[in-house]
Order: C-alpha cells, then sequence, then structure tokens
C-alpha cells in the first residue's frame, strides 16, 4: 500500500497578524511513522489540529486518507474521524469520567461492541499501556501526570485506528516506560499497519522510532527524509536540535565513564 | 488508502468456518448481529480457517477467541501475526474491573448519612469562610494600604453596572403588574389612595431587595461560583497559594465587598424605577397624577423602610458572595461537579436569601409600619 494517509499542500495559518505556517507540504503515505520535529511555538500542535479538522487553516489543502478534509455529509465526515486516533498534548481525558470510562467511551459510541466485550477491550488497553486494572477507576485528576499521557493514549488506541497522532507521547513518561511505549507503537505499527504522526522533542524515541523525520522550521516543513539524511542537512534548526541534544547525551556518557 | 479492504465477512461450509477481510471494529459493526450468529453455531468440532483475514484488532480478536470458548480449536488455520494478536487477547486479565455496587437499601442509608454529613460540612465551611473574611478584614484595617481596590472597583462594575439595564426592565414591568393589579382591587373599595402605601411599602421594603437578590444571584452569584471552579480545575488556585497569596483575601473578599456595595445601590435603582412603573400604571388606571404619587409617597411611608431596603440589601449581597465563594471553592476538578456546584450555588444562595428576609421580617416588625 503506497496510498498517501496524509497530504497537505501549501497550508498556511495566521493567528491574528502572526502568520505560523506559510506553504507547508507534507505527504505521509500509507504505513509510516512520521516524526514532526519543530521548536517550542512552531506550530506542530496546530498542524495537528487541522489534520484533524479542529481547526481550518487559512490557505492551502488538507487530504485525508485520500479525500479532501471536509468534503461529503456528516455521516462519512463523522465516519473518517473514527479512521483515526489522537492523543492531545495535555491528555484531554473528559474530567467528568474515570479511566476505564474514557477509554470505554469511544467503543460505545461506535455500539458495536457488548458491555462485556468492551470491559475485556478497555482492559486490553490499559495492560497495553501498563496500567493496572485497578486504575479503571480513578478519576483523571487523580493520576499522576504520566499516567494522564498513558491513560489519554490508552483512549486513543481505542478503536486501534489506521491514522494515530500522538502529540508528545513520551513528555513525562520516565525512561522506562518512554521504552515500553516504543515497543508498544513498534507492535501496534507491525500488526496493525498504522500509520503514526508523532510530535516528539525525545531523540530516543524519535530514533527507535521513526521511518521518516519532517522538519517544521521557518513556518515550512524543511525537511522530510530518514534520520541519517536528516542528520546530514545543513540547517540551523537541524543543527541545534540534533547535534546539540547528541552533544550533550555525550558529555553525560563521559561524566559516567 | 486506495485498495479498500473488504468488509468482515465469515462463510460456514459445512463443519469449517471461513473467516476473511477486515476484521476490525469499524467494519464488523456493519453486520456485527449475522457475524455474531454465525460464530454461535460453531462447536468444539468446528475447523477454523482465518487465513483469508486481511486485518485483525483486538475487538475482532476478542469476538474470536470468545467464540472458541476462550481455548484454541483443535483444527485452526491462521497467519503468524494474526495468531500473536489474538494470544493477546487472550491474556486479557480475567479480573474484573473494579465495579461500583448496585444500589441497594444499604446504599440507600449510606446515600442519606452522606448527605446529612455533606450538610453538616458544607455549614462548618461556610462557617470557617465567613471566619476567614472576619480575620481578612481585621488584617486590612491593619494594613490599609493592601486594600484590592481595583478588584473591588471592577467587581461593582460587573455585578452593578452591568445589570442596571436588566434589574430596571424586570423592576418597571413588576411595578406596572402589581400597580394595575392593586388598583382593581382598590377602586371597587372606593380606597385608590392606598395604592402608595401598598407600593411603597411592598417595593421598597420587600419587592426591591428580593427581586434584586434574586437577579444579582442568578446572573453573578453563578458566574463567581463558575469563576472559581474553573480555577480549581485548571490549579489556578493552588498557583496563587504556592505563591503565598491568600484566596480568600485575593479572590473572596473583593467579590463580597463588591456585592455588599453593589447590591444596595441596584436596590435603591431598581425600586425607583420600579415605583415609577407603579405610578405610571397608577396615574393611567386611577388618575392619580405622579406629581400627587411624589408628594404623597414620603407622608405613608416613613423613611425606615428605605433603610430597611439597603440594609437588606447590602446583606443579602453578603450572603450571595459568600455562598457563591463556598460552592466555588468546593469544585472537585471535573466538569461534572462545575456544573453541580454552579447549579447548587444559584439555588442556595436564592434559599438563603428568602430566609434571611424572613428573619427580617420578624426582627423589623415594629419598625417603619404605621400600625
Ligand atoms: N488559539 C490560538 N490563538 C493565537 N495564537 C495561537 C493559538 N494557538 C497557537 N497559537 C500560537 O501559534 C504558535 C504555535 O503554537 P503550537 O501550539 O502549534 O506550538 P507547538 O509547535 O506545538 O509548540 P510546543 O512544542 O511548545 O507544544 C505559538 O506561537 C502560539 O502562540
Ligand atoms: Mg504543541
Amino acid at each position: 500500500m503506497s496510498a498517501s494517509v496524509i497530504e497537505l499542500q501549501g497550508v498556511r495559518t495566521r493567528f491574528r497578524d502572526q502568520l505560523i505556517h506559510d506553504g507547508v507540504d507534507l505527504v505521509v503515505p500509507a504505513g509510516e511513522i512520521v516524526a514532526l520535529v519543530g521548536g517550542s511555538g512552531s506550530g506542530k500542535t496546530t498542524l495537528m489540529r487541522h489534520i484533524i479538522g479542529l481547526t481550518r487553516p487559512e490557505a492551502g489543502s488538507i487530504r485525508l486518507f485520500g479525500e479532501a478534509l471536509h468534503a461529503g455529509q456528516l455521516a462519512e465526515r463523522m465516519a473518517r474521524r473514527r479512521r483515526f486516533g489522537v492523543l492531545f498534548q495535555h491528555g484531554a481525558l473528559f474530567s467528568a469520567f474515570n479511566v476505564g470510562e474514557n477509554i470505554a467511551f469511544p467503543l460505545r459510541e461506535q455500539g458495536v461492541a457488548s458491555e462485556e466485550e468492551i470491559a475485556a477491550l478497555v482492559r486490553l488497553k490499559l495492560s497495553m499501556v501498563e496500567m493496572e486494572p485497578t486504575h479503571a477507576a480513578l478519576m483523571p485528576a487523580e493520576l499522576s501526570g504520566g499516567m494522564v499521557k498513558r491513560a489519554a493514549l490508552a483512549r486513543a488506541l481505542a478503536l486501534e485506528p489506521e491514522l494515530l497522532l500522538l502529540d508528545e507521547p513520551t513528555a513525562g513518561l520516565d525512561p522506562d516506560r518512554s521504552a515500553a511505549f516504543i515497543e508498544l507503537i513498534r507492535t501496534l505499527h507491525r500488526q496493525l499497519h498504522l500509520t503514526v504522526i508523532l510530535i516528539t522533542h525525545d531523540l530516543d524515541t524519535l530514533a527507535a522510532l521513526a521511518s521518516r523525520v519532517a522538519i517544521l522550521a521557518d513556518k515550512r516543513i524543511v525537511s522530510h527524509d530518514t534520520l541519517e539524511r536528516t542528520l546530514a542537512l545543513d540547517h540551523p534548526f537541524v543543527q541545534r536540535f540534533f547535534h546539540g541534544q547528541r552533544r550533550r547525551a555525550v558529555m553525560s556518557a563521559d561524566g559516567e565513564g | 488508502m486506495a485498495p479498500r479492504i473488504a468488509a468482515a465477512s465469515i462463510r460456514a461450509a459445512g463443519a469449517r468456518l471461513e473467516l476473511a477481510g477486515d476484521w476490525s471494529l469499524n467494519s464488523l459493526g456493519q453486520d456485527i448481529g449475522g457475524i455474531r450468529r454465525t460464530l454461535a453455531q460453531a462447536s468444539a468440532s468446528t475447523e477454523w480457517d482465518l487465513g483469508a483475514i486481511v486485518r485483525l484488532d483486538s475487538f475482532g480478536a476478542i469476538l474470536i477467541w470468545r467464540a472458541w470458548g476462550e481455548r484454541w480449536p483443535a483444527k485452526v488455520s491462521l497467519q503468524q501475526q494474526h495468531r500473536r494478536i489474538i494470544e493477546r487477547a487472550a491474556t486479557i486479565p480475567a479480573d474484573a474491573l473494579p465495579r461500583t455496587a448496585p444500589f441497594g437499601p444499604r446504599a440507600a442509608v449510606v446515600a442519606l448519612g452522606d448527605a446529612l454529613l455533606g450538610f453538616v460540612d458544607h455549614a462548618l465551611h461556610f462557617i470557617a469562610l465567613l471566619g476567614q473574611l472576619f480575620l481578612d478584614c481585621i488584617h486590612l484595617l491593619r494594613n490599609p494600604r493592601q486594600f484590592p481596590l481595583a478588584e473591588v472597583s471592577a467587581g461593582v462594575y460587573k455585578v452593578g453596572v452591568k445589570a442596571m439595564p436588566v434589574a430596571a426592565m424586570v423592576g418597571f414591568l413588576i411595578g406596572v403588574v402589581l400597580s394595575y393589579l392593586s388598583s382593581l382591587q382598590l377602586k371597587t373599595f372606593g380606597a385608590d389612595i392606598f395604592i402608595i402605601n401598598i407600593l411603597g411599602l411592598g417595593i421598597i421594603r420587600e419587592l426591591g431587595p428580593v427581586l434584586v437578590s434574586v437577579l444579582v444571584a442568578g446572573r453573578s452569584g453563578s458566574a463567581m461560583t463558575a469563576q472559581l471552579g474553573v480555577m480549581r480545575v485548571t490549579e489556578e488556585i493552588d498557583a496563587l497559594a504556592a505563591m503565598g497569596v491568600s484566596r480568600s483575601q485575593r479572590l473572596v473578599l473583593p467579590k463580597v465587598f463588591a456585592l455588599m456595595l453593589a447590591m444596595p445601590l441596584l436596590v435603591l435603582w431598581t425600586s425607583a424605577v420600579a415605583l415609577l412603573g407603579g405610578a405610571v400604571s397608577a396615574w393611567v388606571e386611577l388618575g392619580l397624577a405622579p406629581s400627587f404619587f411624589l408628594e404623597t409617597l414620603p407622608r405613608v411611608v416613613p423613611i425606615a423602610n428605605l433603610y430597611i431596603g439597603l440594609l437588606k440589601g447590602a446583606v443579602f449581597g453578603l450572603l450571595i458572595a459568600l455562598v457563591a465563594c463556598h460552592f466555588g471553592l468546593r469544585v472537585q476538578p471535573n466538569t461534572e461537579s462545575l456544573s453541580a456546584s454552579t447549579t447548587a450555588s444559584v439555588v442556595s444562595a436564592i434559599t438563603i436569601v428568602i430566609l434571611a428576609d424572613a428573619a427580617f421580617a420578624i426582627a423589623t416588625r415594629t419598625v417603619g409600619v404605621v400600625a
């Protein structure tokens, strides 16, 4: 399958008189894990909100699964939305529901699975993100920061969608959990032929998962390539982002040795 | 994706069940009933062919696993990757999710007790809030420069000035209606002149303050509760506390002062407009000239009634602000609690104001009424 899941063309975004994106082009083929990288405030989250149709860019076109994002009847648009899962940067769990109900919510909305099957699925999703079944009864306000992330990930995975958009999934996780998360995404990717858009600042996650790296800088995608070729790129942001962090990592390794 | 995968299908061929296509939640949903029925026909000797399944997700795996009676059937053929997905579904811990206990007689007793204790808890918290307010006032008397003047003045503008149009409209209409209905009755007795006594006493002493309280509780009390509640949800109150800023001094006190200042002014304004409405109606209905109305009013309604009305306004303002802050500060960090608290705040504020009004009526029964 080589068809593209996401196609962005000439996307331009402006908040009042501040230009955020100016001609963003990005094509994500099916089955890829694309890491979207950019400085803080460069507009990664905003771009993700465009992709899932929460906001509309000032100019440019967005195609999802080969169809224009806002095309079709309400039912078609809703069906399209069920084909992707989103992990928001701050979790966005429903605060009035406990963790189990949060994960069960998209499943219930489908109206396909029985209550018993939903309970089994919820247990499965919880174990996928390494949470205990007893955590299902906790309210979002009672969770730690990392648990919020994992519960939100479990909810994003509830429908096991074809496209997964993850906004900083490993921020706030300990290294052990980050590694487990990487393993989980890799497994899901293999088993379900997922396409994943991964917004991250974490080099480990990026190096372990990304089949391609898209760099958002200067209001555009300046590069969309494999990690090796991205590393060789001569762009100030790339130099600072990758080589700055790498140097630090090397230095700390020296310190231990 | 261009090559759309065929939807989930299941076909019985003798003792064989052939599963094919997209066995994921979205696709299975198209004919889940039929698929469940066919799966239910399977027996221990059924031969399973899963080789043609293109996509399998956890839901599909659970469906199949349950159809198998939660163990691997004797005869089954499937792709290696799908085997792993079903194996994963098979490892779902059997212990159920924690369940909420069903509602029974015991739960009813517990709920009743909870409600009672909750009421006591509310009362204690309310008293503590009042005490804290008192302490804050003493603190401010010692350090007058810390008085939150800007917040109070902004509050007076928000709850007072901005409420003037709606208060005037409601007051005017009530005045007109009250005057019209009373004058119809008075006319039959030939006691037209008493319309001034009735309107003057009724509006200045009773109706004005209560009417304004109901308006302000609905308009500003709910807003205060919601504001404090959202600050609780977004941890802004915790951030304030971490900076060493007293939440009662910065959040509660300005609201209380603003309402205590704005309410008497609003009462004055609303009563005046209501009397105007009453005078207009009396003029039309009974032919009482407005100038005569104005002249007679101070003679038949002692000035003490106005003082009582204004005092009531200040006290009701205090109560509404305290109730609003009380419920706002007790919001749990979730949206359900926010909406429940806002409702409770408005309902409690109005109820408490009416209770206080009754107390006022008893306490001032000898003041300002010509026997
Ligand atoms: N609703 C909004 N109104 C005005 N400006 C906004 C809005 N949302 C985002 N912005 C601005 O757009 C820019 C990009 O924001 P965005 O949240 O997309 O950044 P980001 O790349 O996700 O950063 P981070 O890595 O810190 O999450 C920022 O400068 C932000 O101030
Ligand atoms: Mg962001």
